[in-house]
């Protein structure tokens, strides 16, 4: 069994009083160094959760516990030492006036001597890839850059868990790429746990378990193998099949059934070819 | 993206007084600002002038950059020295103009007056144009810290400025894409009376204002998130060193100061 560092136990959540509920009844544990993928279209409550992990909100009902401790008013500062979170916007999270000053942004809040900074603003800064832009400052970066920034700053204190808010939903493609790229990297590097929230199901490929949000509730809980295979329901709940899935969809209505269900191009491609062979 | 702003007109260089502790040239020239007053001399006069012009070359700045900054300046400088020989009436007459007599009082005056306004404008401008908007900051944080007892805000006001300056071009980018999407809707930015002119900055300013409210929140946000809690119990990256170099300068300043003291006259 391995060690829960996240759990959620019976959370509602709602802005207001008179608002309605964002989050009705929600249950569920993240696990050390496991990537979770937690997808819903908007207003889903996705990003509530997010925020809710951080204790940038707190429950109505229910409690929320970070590697044991139960989020409050009290814990918020030890429960942002164990978990970082990258936010959608790439301008409006960027404090620094270089890459290294917003680097050492989150470790200076910390305390953490000068000396230390140097060394973990280095090691943080390689492992995104951006060391070479060091003292570049945010206007001449292009998001996907200001992003890797973004991860950096969150790498360099060491957290538990790294929480992605959408944070490839401003950029272009290739952004998209770089930042999915520098995700998988760093979660084979550091002994983290990744949660990634994003409402464009190609996303979720690399993830080992995915939540789906619908309406502030936990709609289901599988691996994208599972998930993709239920293309007809995730349609009715406003989420984008991918083309792969779609085509793959075709492909079986007209007689051609592959092994198992393919999440991206090569896996098709292998299905495909392999298809009549019966070794 | 607008790479041509420049703030406060940094000129990026290597020299000495580009090196030097940012706190070492603001102490040095706001008290070159002072005593700039008590020139009163001919040689007390050189004395600041020399000092001025030689830490002008040293800079490496080129001339022509300084002189083309001055240009607003110019006007003023003049202007004071014409009131001056016009209303000063002290000494000799020297010559008539159109029934306006013209003393010798009022012209070394002039001189005197404008001479100084010169050299206040351009030991300062020297500031900033040595010094990146980021040290000025630090260096003003530092200066500001035992204000901190008082409970003034110094951490604060340090954060402030550094974030007004990390988001001055962010907000120029923006600038220029709302200006650009309101023109291609038909709204006119260049011609047109002047009071239809001002008219047209509503739709410009009211969605940049909008969108830096949103960005305000955003990032009051992230800043939580990143565990940001006030001043207290923070260390920090960016550090200010007094080096050999910036201890040579204050007692080179001293000696300049000496020499003026001892040529004034009194």
């Amino acid at each position: 069994m391995r060690e829960k560092l996240i759990e959620f136990r019976n959370v509602s959540f709602r802005y207001g009083e008179e608002e309605p509920w964002v989050l009705k009844d929600c249950s569920f544990s993240i696990y050390k160094d496991e990537w979770v993928a937690i997808i819903g279209h908007n207003g889903s409550g996705k990003s509530t959760i997010a925020k809710l992990m951080n204790g940038l909100l707190f429950p109505q009902e229910g409690e929320i516990y970070i590697s044991g401790k139960i989020v409050n008013q009290e814990t918020i500062w030890e429960v942002r030492k164990e978990v970082g979170m990258v936010f959608q916007n790439p301008d409006n999270q960027f404090v620094g006036t270089t890459v290294q000053d917003d680097v050492a942004f989150g470790m200076e809040n910390r305390g953490i001597p000068r000396e230390d900074m140097i060394k973990r603003i280095d090691t943080s800064l390689t492992a995104v890839g951006m060391n070479d832009y060091r003292l570049t400052e945010p206007h001449r970066l292009s998001g996907g850059q200001k992003q890797r920034v973004a991860i950096a700053g969150v790498l360099a204190i060491s957290p538990r868990v790294l929480i992605l808010d959408e944070a490839t939903a401003m950029l272009d493609p290739k952004g998209r790429m770089e930042i999915m790229n520098t995700v998988s990297n760093v979660q084979e590097m550091n002994q983290i746990s990744l949660i990634t929230i994003t409402h464009d199901l190609r996303e979720v490929v690399q993830a080992e378990r995915v939540i789906v949000m619908n309406e502030g509730v936990i709609w289901d809980e599988a691996n994208p193998r599972e998930i993709f295979a239920k293309k007809d329901k995730l349609r009715e709940i406003g989420l984008d099949v991918p083309f792969i899935a779609l085509l793959a969809e075709e492909l079986k209505k007209k007689g051609i059934s592959m092994k198992n269900e393919p999440l991206n191009h090569n896996e098709l491609l292998e299905d495909l070819w392999t298809l009549h062979s019966t070794m | 993206m607008n790479n041509s702003l420049i703030i406060g007109q940094y000129v990026p260089g290597n020299s000495i007084i580009h090196r030097l502790d940012p706190r070492t040239k603001i102490t040095i020239i706001f008290s070159f600002v002072i005593f700039v007053f008590f020139a009163n001399s001919v040689p007390s006069y050189g004395i600041l002038t020399l000092f001025a012009i030689i830490t002008t070359l040293v800079t490496r700045i080129p001339l022509r950059y300084i002189l083309k900054g001055l240009t607003p300046v110019w006007f003023l400088i003049v202007f004071t020295f014409i009131l001056h020989i016009f209303v000063t009436k002290e000494g000799s007459v020297l010559f008539e103009v159109l029934t306006l007599e013209i003393y010798s009082g009022g012209v070394i005056q002039g001189l005197a007056i404008s001479l100084r306004f010169f050299l206040l404008i351009l030991i300062t401008s020297l500031l900033t144009l040595t010094t990146t908007p980021i040290e000025i900051t630090d260096a003003i944080e530092d200066m500001l810290y035992p204000l901190n007892k008082v409970k003034f805000p110094v951490h604060e006001l340090a954060l402030m400025m550094s974030i007004s300056l990390r988001f001055i071009p962010t907000l120029m980018q923006e600038t220029e894409k709302i200006s650009k999407a309101q023109a291609s809707r038909g709204v006119d930015f260049r011609t047109g009376p002047f009071k239809e002119r001002i008219k047209a900055v509503v739709p410009l300013l009211v969605p940049l204002f909008v969108s830096a409210f949103k960005r305000a929140e955003e990032l009051a946000m992230a800043m939580e998130a990143r565990g940001y809690q006030g001043g207290e119990g923070r260390s920090k990256l960016r550090q200010l060193k007094i080096e050999t170099r910036d201890v040579f300068v204050y007692i080179l300043f001293t000696c300049v100061i000496i020499g003026l003291f001892l040529t004034r006259t009194y």
